[in-house]
């Protein structure tokens, strides 16, 4: 009587043949692009590991929200440009002396613009917070860990910074209600004291 | 209006620097991506893994959706063939050399136009395109020359670059929406932003 193979027999092959795939592996060809990854991690993580930048940040989110359009967009436009440029003066060696005056500064004044609702002029507006965005990056725009991508830490640092802008501006639209207002500019006089804090650090 | 004694050498030493790292030929690393399916899906992938090639071909999709389906058809043909002849040129030239601050050059410059919004007319985005193709699909070429890889990769990456440009410029243009523009503009002064931090680190050779 000729045996014919059931359903076990098919399962014991196709296990064979599977062993036999695996056992007659290549050579793997790994591709490892060193420090893409925590290059990426490394930018996304720096601006908000600092108290003094993500409290910049997010005041001009919430001054921008106060203004309104097209301040609302123009200012976290202005300020990831304007601090790429004060890291690429760090990058290039060029002293800015005061950085971290600067970055006080820019944590007292902002937080007041909020606190005061101050209507300036767009441009002027823009140039302010230009202004201070390049010593935020001139500060912390150039602190690459050894070994690690420039450009994906450059992506990832300037992805933290636009969205930090974008939870000011989120948090910025309770400003349509008027306990709301109260409460930005109670947090831009608290932003405010927190400036002067980090200025007398600085100083001291 | 005169300098400080001592702003005006700082700058021009800084300025001197930027078109040095910008220009200077460094060897680069092949980041060649090998999946094992073939060198035309290596191509796709190294595209899709490569920030350094990706965003830029996402940014001027963007760029030319802003100024219109025409530009955006202009731009689609222009890039895509310019970054197969720049591709072929690299890999049949060989000597894998590529000048460092090249590709901070293309983020900052499209980055910027993105930001600034401004119409452009149709030759100049022509120029950008052509531009823009040359430069990363000659550093493609020879990056898959230097790697004795087959040129056919090439072709995966080409493919994908039409790909993401119809389908990017395609979606920009159909947005109708205010907002979608903007945040096409602020997209824009993120790549911008990331192009002069490339250009500072290319500066101080890290990749």
């Amino acid at each position: 009587m000729k045996s014919t193979p059931g359903p076990c027999g098919s399962s014991w092959s196709l296990l064979a043949t599977a062993l036999l795939l695996l056992a007659s592996t290549e050579t793997a060809f790994a591709h490892v692009r060193h420090g893409q990854a925590q290059g990426f991690l490394s930018g996304l993580r720096h601006p908000v590991s600092g108290v003094d930048h993500v409290l910049a940040m997010i005041s001009v989110g919430l001054w921008g929200a106060q203004l309104g359009v097209p301040a609302k967009w123009l200012l976290p436009v202005t300020f990831p440009m304007a601090m790429a440029f004060g890291g690429f003066l760090g990058l290039a060696g060029i002293a800015l002396p005061g950085t971290e005056v600067g970055i006080a500064m820019s944590a007292i004044l902002l937080g007041l613009v909020v606190a005061r609702e101050a209507r300036l002029p767009l441009a002027a507006a823009a140039m302010l917070v230009g202004f201070f965005a390049i010593f935020h990056g001139h500060a912390h725009g150039t602190e690459l860990p050894a070994g690690e991508s420039g450009l994906t830490y450059s992506i990832g640092f300037v992805m933290a910074t636009g969205s930090l802008h974008g939870v000011g501006i989120l948090l910025g639209e309770v400003h349509r209600w008027q306990c709301g207002r109260a409460a930005l500019q109670a947090v831009g006089a608290a932003v405010t004291i927190a400036g002067v804090v980090f200025l007398w650090i600085a100083i001291a | 209006m005169s300098w400080p004694p001592r702003v005006a050498p700082r700058l021009l030493s800084g300025l001197l620097g930027v078109v040095a790292g910008t220009l200077w030929p460094t060897p680069a690393e092949a980041h060649l991506v090998t999946t094992g399916l073939g060198p035309i899906y290596d191509g796709i992938s190294h595209l899709l893994l490569s920030p350094e090639d990706l965003v830029p071909v996402l940014a001027i999709a963007s760029l030319a959706g802003l100024n219109g389906a025409p530009a955006g058809r202009r731009v689609l043909f222009t890039l895509t063939v310019a970054w197969l002849a720049g591709g072929l040129a690299g890999y049949f030239t060989g000597g894998f050399v590529r000048p460092a601050g090249l590709p901070a050059v293309s983020f900052l410059v499209i980055g910027g136009l993105t930001a600034a919004d401004r119409r452009l007319s149709s030759a100049v985005l022509g120029v950008l395109a052509l531009a823009v193709g040359l430069v990363h699909g000659w550093i493609n070429g020879a990056a898959i020359a230097d790697a004795g890889r087959e040129a056919l990769s090439l072709v995966g990456i080409v493919t994908t670059v039409f790909l993401l440009l119809a389908l990017g410029s395609g979606f920009v243009v159909s947005r109708r929406a205010a907002w979608a523009r903007l945040v096409a503009r602020i997209a824009g002064s993120w790549v911008a932003a990331i192009g002069l931090l490339m250009l500072g680190w290319s500066m101080r050779g890290v990749s």
